[in-house]
């Protein structure tokens, strides 16, 4: 394959599939920490096993959700991508990459919760995230009329650079030494950079949907728009919920629920209206990109009101702290985001050369497989936190570690869980990467095939 | 509406940017003295991140989830800085032994003396108002 023949969105895309692999191994490494004693401590140990398994998930939604747009720009935009920015991109992340799992490895931490490898790293990460910014600017300001996942795709990319810089703060002295300031910064940029993706990941999502249903006219409804004010604004000043027992300013835990509870009409509307018009002919050319949406749309449903009932402060006090909290980020990051980014995945990498239909049964087992054991995932971790929380509440305590043995059964149930979600993804990681080698790396013919019944860019009006 | 969405976008992040300075600017606007022995806890701050004891333990309920909450393990009863400093050597059932230096040991307790002297992470320590916000009894 040469240069000229490379595509950006699937390059971003499969490399995120990768990440995923990875993600998914050392996160079940990670757990097995939960149920035997004294495993790998002396050497890679929970320690490692943890950021490296946060790191890889999250570059798997980070990169999955830059080849969603890449691949999107591909349809909307007449100006395409610069591909020459698009590979100084990726190959910032790759140094980026190298350099956080060997920080990892020879146990050099340094950084924060979820960014725990020696802050050097984070400085490729911010030049591939500049260059990003500018690819995009440079290929969709010759477009007039945004619909809202464009807007939606502008607004996480802008988020995620400036809350990612924010989360660099504490590099100065004066946030380090006022400790709840800088507890509260770090908090508020963890909420940010959650809803940064969101937007993209949404963004995507809203877009997928369109291509499904061939309706144009819902990406620049009113209602699209003011779904899309409300999660911005949440994404702006709803963090305040992670923080309910620390003892900043009232009025950043008031801002925190008030604004949360404003989430309570998000997401629901959207996906509603968008269903009913899907015909099944359209269903049966995109039947897994449809199939993912649908169950990310059935995860929303039990995460989003998870989140609305955490964000209560009466309740947050039982469930902070706890595995609940483990169950929702679980559940949002699994469940949603890489649901919805599986479905790209199918969507984008579908064409004459492979085709994934209902007739693949392979694909259908796995595709029930992650969702039977995310939800026991989510169970078992759910009811781990009840009963931590019950305990962190009781006015006579028992000792922590006989509390912990207390809820070994959970962590057991947990762990198989995640093993058969490993095999389940593997699989699905797998069809999809043979793909990407066979139709991009291999064959020449097929780069660019049209999809079945695709929307090219020529029938797009925008 | 293009104007309008283009508008309201601009709105929205002004108001973002005063949120933010508003948090960053807490310490000035308060005059927060800095807690005593502030440098050495923020160095201590430090040595916390760069053993990765997050990944185990939290602060104010926040961090991994393996190990119990150490915000106010400085002041707990039977507890404090002699035990503090002999677990970390030792290490636990689940938790490594860790080797720290003599300063890295004295600025890791100088800050776990601050996240203590900042408050209370025990969630009994709270009562619920009327519109469900938490207190601090
Ligand atoms: C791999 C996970 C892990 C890491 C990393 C870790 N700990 Fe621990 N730690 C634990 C566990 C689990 C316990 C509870 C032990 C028990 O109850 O048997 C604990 C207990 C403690 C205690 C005693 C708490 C009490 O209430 O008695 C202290 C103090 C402590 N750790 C400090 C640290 C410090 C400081 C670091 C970083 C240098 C650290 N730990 C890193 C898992 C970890």
């Amino acid at each position: 394959m040469s240069f000229k023949q490379l595509n950006s969105g699937k390059l971003f895309l499969a490399s995120s599939l990768v990440m995923l692999f990875f993600g998914l191994i050392m996160g079940s490494l990670a757990s097995l920490s939960y149920v035997l004693p004294n495993y790998l401590k002396d050497t890679i140990g929970f320690v490692s096993l943890r950021p490296m398994h946060v790191s890889s998930v999250l570059f798997w939604i980070i990169l999955g959700a830059s080849g969603c747009i890449y691949s999107g720009l591909e349809y909307v935009s007449e100006q395409k991508p610069s591909k020459t920015l698009a590979t100084i991109q990726w190959a910032l992340w790759l140094v980026a990459i190298v350099g956080i799992f060997y920080s990892y490895f020879t146990k050099q931490f340094g950084g924060r919760e979820y960014w725990e490898f020696n802050p050097i790293w984070a400085l490729p990460i911010i030049g591939a995230w500049v260059v990003f910014l500018f690819n995009f600017f440079r290929c969709t300001r010759v477009l007039k009329k945004w619909p809202v996942y464009m807007w939606m795709w502008m607004t996480g990319m802008i988020f995620f650079l400036f809350t990612f810089i924010e989360n660099y703060l504490w590099v100065f002295p004066y946030f380090r030494t006022h400790f709840i300031t800088d507890m509260t910064i770090q908090w508020k940029v963890n909420g940010s950079l959650v809803g940064s993706w969101n937007q993209i990941i949404y963004g995507t999502a809203f877009f997928l949907m369109d291509r499904i249903s061939g309706n144009k006219k819902a990406g620049f409804s009113k209602l699209a728009f003011g779904m899309y004010f409300l999660g911005l604004f949440n994404l702006m000043f709803n963090w305040g919920h992670h923080i309910y027992t620390l003892p900043t300013l009232p009025y950043v835990r008031y801002m925190g629920y008030g604004v949360s509870m404003t989430e309570w009409i998000i997401f629901a509307r959207i996906f509603y209206t968008w269903r009913v018009s899907v015909s099944d002919v359209q269903k049966h050319y995109h039947y897994f990109p449809f199939r993912f949406l649908f169950a990310a749309d059935a995860w929303v449903f039990f995460n989003l009101g998870q989140a609305l009932l955490m964000s209560i402060p009466a309740i947050n006090i039982y469930t902070h702290g706890t595995h609940v909290t483990v169950a929702h980020a679980m559940g949002t990051t699994i469940g949603i985001n890489s649901m919805i980014l599986l479905a790209a995945c199918f969507e984008f990498f579908s064409g004459k050369c492979s085709s994934f239909n209902k007739a693949n049964v392979g694909l259908s087992i796995a595709f029930w497989g992650a969702q039977v054991s995310l939800f026991a995932f989510w169970i078992a971790l759910n009811a781990a936190g009840i009963k931590k929380g019950i305990w962190q509440m009781a006015s006579v305590q028992i000792p922590y570690g006989k509390m912990m043995q207390s809820l070994h059964p959970y962590f057991v149930v947990f762990a198989i869980a995640g093993f058969f979600l490993l095999i389940s993804i593997t699989i699905l990681v797998f069809v999809l990467l043979r793909s990407y080698v066979r139709c991009e790396l291999r064959s020449v013919n097929e780069i660019n095939a049209p999809l079945p019944n695709s929307i090219t860019s020529s029938t797009i009006k925008l | 509406m293009k104007i309008k969405v283009k508008l309201i976008f601009a709105l929205l992040c002004v108001a973002f940017v005063i949120y933010s300075l508003s948090i960053y600017l807490v310490p000035i606007r308060k005059h927060l003295n800095s807690a005593p022995n502030a440098t050495l806890a923020s160095k201590g701050r430090l040595v916390w991140q760069d053993y990765n004891c997050e990944s185990c333990h939290q602060l104010y309920g926040l961090g991994g989830y393996m190990g119990p909450d150490l915000t106010n393990i400085y002041s707990c009863k039977g507890k404090g800085p002699i035990y503090i400093k002999a677990l970390v050597k030792s290490g636990t059932g689940l938790m490594p032994p860790f080797h720290l230096t003599e300063e890295e040991e004295t600025n890791l307790l100088h800050f776990l003396r601050s996240t203590d002297e900042s408050g209370s992470a025990d969630p009994r320590n709270f009562t619920i108002n009327a519109l469900g916000m938490i207190e601090k009894k």
